[in-house]
């Protein structure tokens, strides 16, 4: 059901009956390693390239979700899937190997909620009793394509991330035992003129900040009707910037409810910056760590908004700034 | 000694050059690569260079503006001996050490290793 | 002329980036400076000994040594970055490592390598200029135009 401008209210509320995070090196040296399922030692996975080897992350994620629903693939109706690689190439390879029918779709890195939010539409309104999100980021193949050669000698400034190494994906159904999906709010794209792909988080935060106020706004709800609110990328930088943003508006949220995926992922001591970005970012935090601590009753009400940043190496070329956009998907348990 | 400490000096010089065009003008390294040796070509066909050359060494030769010069140097020693056509069939002469190790090395690089990623 | 949605517009962009810009971690300048200058330094002060084995040891003399010696340095930049190494002493160093010849070894061989994947004619063959062409075609073509500005005044009478 629509509410509001932009919000979508899930009333017979989808379920997550089985989710999956999977890493590699950096996340496995991470703050949020116990909450993975998989963890890998090397970026290849024997792979003959980095595409190939984010796809064979993001397949066996979708696996590992597929699994612990306690489901077979024929089980599924629906696969939605994105990730950053030029037309998606990860989630279309492992869409060909899943054998489901399939629903490609883009947000950079708020490709998750995207699809949660169009996965959740679907049950919602009957099209499908199951259906499966996934999404996917490699660091090295997202260097190759958005930067520089991954063994090119630039100096990173303290503004850039770390793109996560994994996959997350999550099984969607109309029945069963999990955490459920009441809302979402779909964002607006948002341009503030900024255009340095190596500060990122000043470039989604304004979305971000569109997003959140859009959804309190739509449900006719305050930021204390949750226990935590957590931005997928924005990272140290974006992270202070949206907090003050939301301030400014009116909107202040207290600090121990306000988090970041790209900060939680690692440790202090590890070089990435501002902290972690890509697909992967949001999708294995919150499909491995936050609904962990959902099942354990450490949290009852989560909001968790997904950004992404639309440019691409082209855009940057032809002097275009950065749009971004967010997506908010509300879980309680 | 004296010539080890002018390399030094004026190379790491040149190099703080270059980080000022990345840090203070937000250049790309593309591009203040290519602001160095379009500055070294220039330099070069005043003269300048190579003095700067004689007195620092390879605190001179090592930078890629010293690229831009040895392009300009290939193509006037040329148009001496062959006139102005000489501007295009000398410009490579000096450099093609460079440019050849690089492409060769660079290409036995990928023959034989991955990248780490 | 931007008319007043458009003026609007920007004001209000402007007025986030300096927002956005008053809570960003600054780059660290003289810092990263300081680093260039002695990563450079160090560089070139390894070429320099390079150089003088070269005259020393080889029949070399001040002119023609310089081309073993930037094939050395070449060589040894690209062992560097198939190692793994170049990116971690350039995130140190800054233009220290990306000015000297050494970083123009280094963008060849990260790119021929990245693109390894892709094939060797079309994967390394096509991508491996990627960042050193655009130092090839401004060099040669400012080269180029310097050249025949100086054979044109040379020839009038001038130099």
């Amino acid at each position: 059901m629509l509410q509001g401008n932009q919000t979508w209210v899930f009333k017979s509320k989808p379920v997550i009956i089985g989710s999956s995070a999977i890493g590699g090196p950096f996340e496995a040296q991470g703050n949020l390693a116990e909450d993975f399922d998989i963890l890998h030692s090397d970026i290849w996975l024997g792979q003959d390239s980095y595409e190939q080897a984010e796809q064979k992350i993001l397949e066996e994620a979708c696996e590992t979700a597929i699994k612990k629903a306690g489901l077979q693939k024929e089980d599924i109706q629906f696969f939605l899937s994105g990730d950053l690689i030029n037309q998606i190439m990860p989630s279309s390879f492992t869409a060909r190997n899943l054998a489901i029918p399939y629903l490609g779709i883009y947000g950079a890195c708020s490709s998750s909620m995207e699809g949660i939010s169009l996965a959740s539409l679907m049950i919602d309104s009957g099209f499908a009793q199951r259906a499966l999100v996934g999404t996917s980021s490699h660091n090295a193949a997202c260097e190759k394509q958005y930067r520089y050669p991954t063994e090119y000698g630039a100096q990173k400034p303290p503004t850039a991330q770390w793109t996560v190494t994994g996959a997350g994906a999550a099984v969607v159904a109309k029945e069963g035992q999990g955490p459920r999906i009441v809302a979402s709010t779909v964002g607006r794209v948002i341009d503030m003129g900024l255009s340095d792909p190596f500060n990122m988080g000043a470039a989604m935060a304004p979305a971000a900040v569109d997003t959140i106020e859009a959804h309190f706004r739509d449900l006719n709800l305050t930021p204390a009707y949750y226990d935590l609110i957590a931005t997928g990328d924005l990272g140290r930088v974006g992270h202070r910037i949206a907090a003050d943003l939301l301030a400014q508006h009116g909107l202040a949220i207290p600090k121990e409810k306000l988090t970041d995926c790209g900060i939680l992922m690692y440790k202090e001591n590890q070089p990435v910056f501002a902290g972690g970005s890509g697909c992967a970012c949001i999708a294995t935090t919150t499909f491995g760590h936050f609904l962990n601590r959902m099942q354990k009753g450490e949290l009852q009400r989560i909001l968790v908004i997904a950004t992404g940043a639309l440019l691409s190496p082209m855009s940057y070329q032809q002097k275009e700034t950065i749009p971004c956009i967010a997506y908010a998907v509300s879980i309680e348990m | 000694m004296e010539k080890f400490m002018l390399a030094f000096i004026i190379g790491g010089f040149i190099c703080v050059i270059g980080q000022l065009l990345m840090d203070g003008l937000k250049l790309t390294p593309a591009h203040t690569m290519v602001t160095l040796v379009v500055s070294g070509a220039i330099l070069g066909g005043l003269g300048l260079y190579d003095d700067l050359i004689a007195f620092a060494g390879a605190g001179a030769s090592v930078p890629i503006s010293n690229f831009g010069n040895q392009l300009v140097k290939g193509a006037l020693q040329e148009a001496e001996k062959t006139g102005i056509v000489g501007v295009l069939t000398g410009i490579f002469k000096i450099t093609s050490a460079g440019i050849s190790a690089a492409i060769i090395f660079g290409f036995l690089a990928s023959i034989l290793c991955k990248p780490k990623g | 002329m931007l008319n007043n949605k458009q003026q609007d517009k920007a004001a209000i962009q402007k007025q986030y980036q300096d927002f956005a810009s008053a809570r960003e971690p600054k780059r660290p300048i003289a810092l990263n400076c300081i680093r260039a200058f002695i990563g450079g330094g160090i560089i070139c002060t390894i070429g320099q000994g390079i150089q003088w084995f070269f005259i020393n040891y080889f029949n070399f003399d001040e002119k023609t040594a310089g081309d073993p010696t930037v094939a050395v340095l070449i060589m040894i930049s690209v062992l560097l970055t198939s190692l793994g190494v170049y990116d971690h002493i350039a995130q140190w160093a800054g233009a220290g490592s990306a000015v000297p010849v050494t970083g123009f070894a280094n963008t060849i061989a990260s790119a021929s390598l990245d693109n390894k994947s892709e094939g060797f004619v079309l994967g390394v063959g096509g991508n491996m200029f990627k960042i050193a062409g655009p130092v090839i075609v401004f060099g040669v073509f400012s080269a180029f135009i310097v050249a025949i500005i100086k054979v044109i005044i040379t020839s009038i009478g001038g130099m």
